[in-house]
């Protein structure tokens, strides 16, 4: 009986031959990220750390600080880098999105686990790394220590086969799996098949990212050559993927055809269960926010996406559209194509790297009543301010799409020309 | 403090009839930052304003699938801090439960619960053999035990008394 990638990864750093599903294994965690909620006068920080070289300070929720408290805490990281020779920080500047700072500076390789108090810190299963997210307490023990326990859980495989439309983004193909598998607490999720050579990194790190909002442990990818051709040109370190063996054993699999997907929009609230085509939105959905952004869809695809979309249109009379790219270097490459320049004669506001109004912090919540859609990663009631607003989610097409028209639409007729 | 009785609760049931109830409904992102007392007023104002006045030290949640999905904001501790002893669910997000053990919060999944319990009745969990029952009328149900690493954690009381004890805080 063969092992899935992630119980080969876990096996691997418990010092075991094999691991099960049920088992409780102590593991060495490779990359240790701490981002800036982690800091706060409040917070106790540890008197000794395992390992500083393993560790990458990453400033990304509420940047440049919105209130003193966040300007104190951000002052507590500098000097917590400081104190202990942390190389890797990425302070105001050099800042982005921690998942979207990991991937563009290789932190997550191949083969190993990455610890972060983000939740959606699963996105780095794209590139075939264990990675989850974890308490604000726990992260204090890894740094302290150096490891952590996890429960092997049982596995669910995706196979994708054939090719996307040119309409369908990693963002729909989640939506998808969202309806037909449901919420996925207790499991992991893996990805397979021929259709994954299919997708650029970028998608794939959608796809694992929004693994949270099914509640899956783990979310990973095989690493193909478009991986580690990637990773060779952006890092040194050596690495050793995880392959799943033939002999695997899944909880349960999913054929997902690519090429019959559409694209798909949440309903306010929740994920599981809680998708559909755009197609088939029965109601006509007005909408005031329109909202471009996040570590799941704040990539420079989503940018040139949109910027597509809106050229020589104007956002709707009412509507505002936010975009909010997932880094620093996002943002760089995206004034640099121009396509910063479009958005905003279009009328978006493209503003500074954060994760800003995804988690409701700063930079565009809403208002009692207010309708937004969305390309970022949650929709639960409150998420992006108000509990009394209502926050539907599709990808940045659709968004875009949707900024322009002035209600939720199919971004389909705005994609004629696009490469 | 070692003590297996956190780990065998009894106490009134508050059940909680919805799937999906998230981090944010327990803790939103607005009182980050705030002192303890304003963050418990918070919890679950939303979704069942009023509840944080009616809870009492030692109440056992009942909650059905999916409960805790979200963020890793520390969550399980505010319930905590409220005087909720054990948490029961139909099932549990991942990252939740492990907040749940490093908090010193005690939760067992177990298919059935929300059905063999209602609201006010008493409850016994035992963690270490997995047996739930309904004290009240008497029905029970068997879900797999809490495993001993993670009891280990709880007895313990969470992540952060170990680091203290080891020297790290």
């Amino acid at each position: 009986m063969g092992m899935t990638m992630a119980e080969k990864i876990l096996a691997r750093h418990s010092g075991r031959e094999v691991v099960r599903p049920g088992d409780i294994v102590v593991c060495e965690v490779d990359k240790i990220v701490q981002i800036d909620l982690m800091f706060s006068p409040a917070a106790e920080m540890p008197k000794r750390i395992a390992d500083p070289k393993k560790v990458a300070i990453i400033l990304d929720h509420a940047i440049p600080a919105p209130t003193v408290g966040d300007a104190e805490g951000q002052r507590i990281a500098r000097r917590f880098a400081d104190r202990f020779g942390i190389e890797r920080f990425f302070d105001v500047g050099r800042h982005g999105i921690c998942h979207q700072v990991v991937i563009e500076n290789g932190l997550a390789l191949p083969g190993q686990i990455l610890a972060c108090a983000d939740s959606h810190t699963c996105a780095s299963g794209a590139l075939n790394c264990v990675a989850r997210g974890m308490g604000p307490l726990e992260m204090l023990q890894i740094m302290c220590t150096g490891k952590t326990w996890y429960q092997v859980v049982p596995t669910v495989r995706f196979d994708l086969r054939g090719r996307k439309p040119r309409n369908v983004f990693g963002k729909d193909i989640f939506l998808h799996i969202a309806a037909v598998a449901g919420s996925m607490e207790g499991r992991n999720i893996e990805f397979a098949g021929p259709g994954v050579a299919e997708l650029t990194l970028d998608d794939r790190a959608t796809l694992a990212t929004m693994g949270a909002e099914l509640s899956a442990e783990f979310a990973t990818f095989p690493a193909d050559k478009t991986t580690i051709d990637y990773l060779r040109a952006v890092t040194d370190e050596q690495f050793e993927p995880a392959e799943s063996d033939p002999d695997a054993v899944y909880a349960a699999r999913y054929e997902i055809d690519l090429d019959r997907l559409g694209p798909y929009i949440a309903r306010p609230d929740f994920i599981p269960n809680n998708t559909m085509r755009v197609a088939d939105l029965a109601e006509r959905v007005p909408i005031d926010q329109a909202f471009v952004g996040s570590c799941a869809n704040g990539k420079l695809e989503d940018l040139r996406i949109a910027a597509h979309i809106v050229r020589g249109r104007k956002v709707a009379r009412g509507v505002r559209f936010i975009v909010t790219p997932a880094s620093q270097h996002v943002l760089k490459e995206a004034v640099r194509r121009g396509y910063v320049e479009t958005l905003m004669e279009a009328g978006a506001m493209v503003t500074n790297s954060t994760c800003g109004a995804c988690y409701g912090g700063h930079m565009g919540v809403l208002a009692p009543g207010e309708v937004c859609i969305t390309s970022s990663t949650r929709n639960f009631k409150g998420r992006m301010g108000s509990p009394a607003a209502s926050i539907y989610m599709g990808s940045s097409a659709t968004v875009a799409a949707s900024a322009v028209a002035g209600h939720i639409c199919d971004p389909t007729p705005f994609l004629d020309g696009i490469q | 403090m070692s003590n297996s009785d956190a780990l065998v609760v009894e106490g009134r049931v508050w059940l909680f009839p919805d799937d999906n109830l998230n981090t944010d409904l327990m803790m939103p992102q607005t009182v980050f930052g705030k002192p303890l007392e304003v963050q418990l007023r918070a919890v679950f104002a939303t979704y069942r304003p009023g509840w944080v006045d009616e809870v009492g030290a030692g109440d056992i949640l009942v909650a059905r699938r999916n409960f805790g999905t979200g963020s890793s904001r520390p969550a399980s501790l505010l319930l905590r801090r409220l005087g909720i002893a054990a948490l029961a669910a139909e099932s549990l997000n991942g990252l939740f439960y492990r907040n749940c053990i490093n908090y010193a919060l005690p939760a067992i999944e177990c298919a059935g619960v929300s059905e063999m319990v209602r609201e006010g009745e008493l409850m016994r969990i035992d963690f270490l053999s997995g047996k739930l029952v309904n004290l009240t009328r008497n029905i029970e149900r068997v879900a797999a035990p809490m495993p001993e690493f993670l009891q280990a954690i709880v007895r313990a009381g969470g992540i952060r008394e170990r680091l203290k004890a080891e020297g790290y805080l």
